[in-house]
């Protein structure tokens, strides 16, 4: 059935096979990348892509290709855990809200509403300017700042699972409001979920990308691919390939991950997965 | 026999909130109880069968319904005034509840042993093992093949019937002495409905558990009610032993819903239809709720309400001119 199912969704296997590989990557960091990817060989900097570097090397002459490996690592971690922390919060914001409704419903959804007038990007610029940055700090960041959309898609759902028989009738067995969302009401929301979550990683590595792309991400020398490309552009004319490895990798990791979920939404709309299957 | 459920005068409003009319789905309903009797509860629908069963269980959907008057008491005990841990204690552990759709009344994410299992670990103390073995026992009970097969099939694997199996044997899991049946076999096969009533009807003597079946059609109270209470518009009608209510209908409504019966009706000719249409809940009523669909109304029926009076032994009907007299 699982062949058959990408062999229907070739584009959610490609999605798989690149998150896979990524995986595989940022979990064998330490024996795959060649060189050391903080230790600098002044005397070997900028060489362009050869049999010994094959990725080049940057201006203080570390090799791109390790550091590239190893900051798949970071973009890895923050999009896993931030998005983490966000699922965690919207889920029980959203199914609080949606369960009991009433005033709770109201106070949480206009909090969301305020949130949703902050241009998150910028707000998570501000906390950082006053935490200071770290890839901890990013991560919570990133968690706490973008959780509303997955409230609201929560609410919705508990909203339409709540008139459902089957939660008249954990109530009718004298089950306690928390026993009831946790076991009744949140696995039957668990479809929609995992496809934001999985779109939501890709958002988070960009977020992340663009905070250390502005300095405000993960610090050098620690490698990730938004500082990369930020030490990249002074050199845009000269060293192109510090620019294009660290943008196609975040490229590929992003188109990787919407793929997988638009499969997964895909594999989990029923009214789709008809059509799929056929 | 001792008395188990009692119900008196429960009113139970509802509020349009667009226009915010206030309108009455039960205008004072009597229910009585006794330790493992089998009271059907018949009317069409609308009539307020559901509501009085989720009013029992303090399971109305508020807003819009509220119970605005009258006293439930379960077993000598005042249902009113119960905190909401007290409640948690009640549902399930002294009254079980079945539902109309088996099927969706069951959780699709979840195996069906584990929903039973559910059921017994909010109750009870017992170990893991204890509630393996418990459940198994339940669904050999409820006469579903298989056991140990079922404890890890989801509903959307099971029949209708086998899910409404399903249902009872959560519903009696923890030893309740009450159960409310809400129309368990509507959404069933003919053939099958007979099967789960009789079940049914078999787990309440082997437990001495009252049942107060829910139902809008008479034919399938015949064999399985010792007493029938027939409700129109959130009133009590008429009530009495199933025998009595058959052979000699006192209300006009009740000779009516007997007319309609296909069983009843005269092959060849169109089956019989009460004329009319029940009227809305925000209508007010001067006189009695039928008035306007009966075939004997009188002016009397239009200027006061009729009160519920025996008409014949252990047979009350709520109508001036009852038949017969």
């Amino acid at each position: 059935m699982i062949k058959r199912f990408f062999s229907h969704h070739p584009l959610m296997f490609w999605g798989g096979v690149i998150i896979t590989l990524l995986v595989l990557c940022a979990l064998t960091a330490q024996w795959i990348a060649p060189y050391d990817p903080i230790r600098q060989n002044l005397t070997q900097n900028l060489l362009p892509p050869s049999i010994h570097h094959w990725m080049g090397t940057d201006q203080y002459g570390r090799d791109v290709l390790s550091r590239l490996i190893y900051g798949s690592r970071v973009s890895l971690s923050v999009g896993l855990v931030a998005v983490s922390i966000y699922i965690l919060i919207g889920t029980t914001v959203g199914s609080v809200a949606g369960y009991y409704g009433g005033w709770v419903d109201g106070a949480l959804m206009r909090l969301v509403d305020i949130l949703l007038c902050i241009p998150t990007f910028f707000l998570i610029l501000m906390v950082i300017a006053f935490v200071g940055p770290s890839i901890i700090n990013i991560m919570v960041i990133i968690g706490v700042t973008s959780w509303t959309d997955v409230a609201r898609l929560v609410r919705g759902e508990v909203l339409a699972l709540k008139e459902r028989e089957f939660i008249q009738a954990a109530r009718v067995i004298g089950m306690k409001d928390s026993r009831i969302i946790l076991r009744h009401l949140l696995p039957n929301a668990l479809g929609p979920v995992l496809v934001v979550a999985t779109l939501g990683i890709g958002g988070a590595i960009l977020v992340e990308s663009s905070l250390s792309f502005l300095g405000l991400g993960v610090q050098p020398p620690t490698p990730s691919w938004g500082n990369m490309l930020e030490e990249g552009k002074d050199h845009l004319t000269d060293a192109w390939w510090l620019i294009t490895f660290p943008g196609m990798a975040i490229f590929l990791t992003v188109l990787g991950y919407n793929l997988l979920g638009e499969g997964l939404r895909d594999l989990l709309d029923p009214r789709l997965r008809g059509s799929g299957r056929q | 026999m001792p008395e188990l459920l009692c119900v008196r005068n429960l009113k139970v409003s509802l509020r349009d909130p667009p226009t915010g009319r206030e309108g009455w789905v039960l205008r004072g309903v009597d229910l009585r109880m006794e330790a493992g009797e089998r009271v059907a509860l018949v009317g069409e629908s609308g009539c307020g069968k559901s509501v009085t069963a989720l009013s029992i269980l303090r399971l109305l959907p508020r807003p819009p319904m509220e119970i605005s008057s009258g006293q439930i008491e379960f077993k000598g005990r005042d249902l009113g005034n119960l905190t909401r841990e007290q409640w948690l204690e009640i549902r399930g552990r002294e009254i079980g509840m079945v539902f109309q759709e088996p099927i969706s009344s069951l959780n699709p994410v979840m195996p069906i042993g584990e929903q039973i299992a559910e059921t017994l670990r909010n109750h009870s103390g017992l170990s893991t093992g204890e509630i393996r073995a418990r459940t198994l026992s339940l669904l050999a009970q409820v006469g579903l093949p298989d056991p140990p097969r079922l404890l890890s099939q989801y509903p959307h694997q099971l029949s209708g019937g086998m899910c409404q199996r399903a249902m009872i044997a959560m519903a009696v899991a923890c030893g309740p002495s009450f159960l409310i049946a809400d129309e368990p076999t509507t959404a069933l096969d003919v053939t099958v409905q007979t099967q789960i009533l009789d079940l049914l009807f078999r787990m309440t003597e082997e437990q001495r558990l009252a049942v107060l079946l829910i139902t809008h059609n008479l034919m399938i109270v015949r064999g399985h009610a010792d007493r029938v209470v027939i409700l129109y518009l959130g009133l009590v009608v008429e009530e009495g032993v199933p025998g009595e209510i058959f052979r000699h209908p006192q209300h006009p409504y009740t000779e009516g819903l007997l007319a309609a019966l296909p069983e009843v009706s005269h092959k060849g000719r169109p089956l019989y239809n009460i004329p009319g249409v029940v009227p809305s809940p925000f209508e007010d009523l001067k006189g009695c709720a039928f008035a306007d669909r009966c075939p004997r109304v009188e002016r009397k029926c239009r200027e006061s309400a009729p009160p519920l009076l025996e008409t014949r032994k252990g047979h009350q009907a709520r109508c001036f001119y009852p038949s017969g007299k």
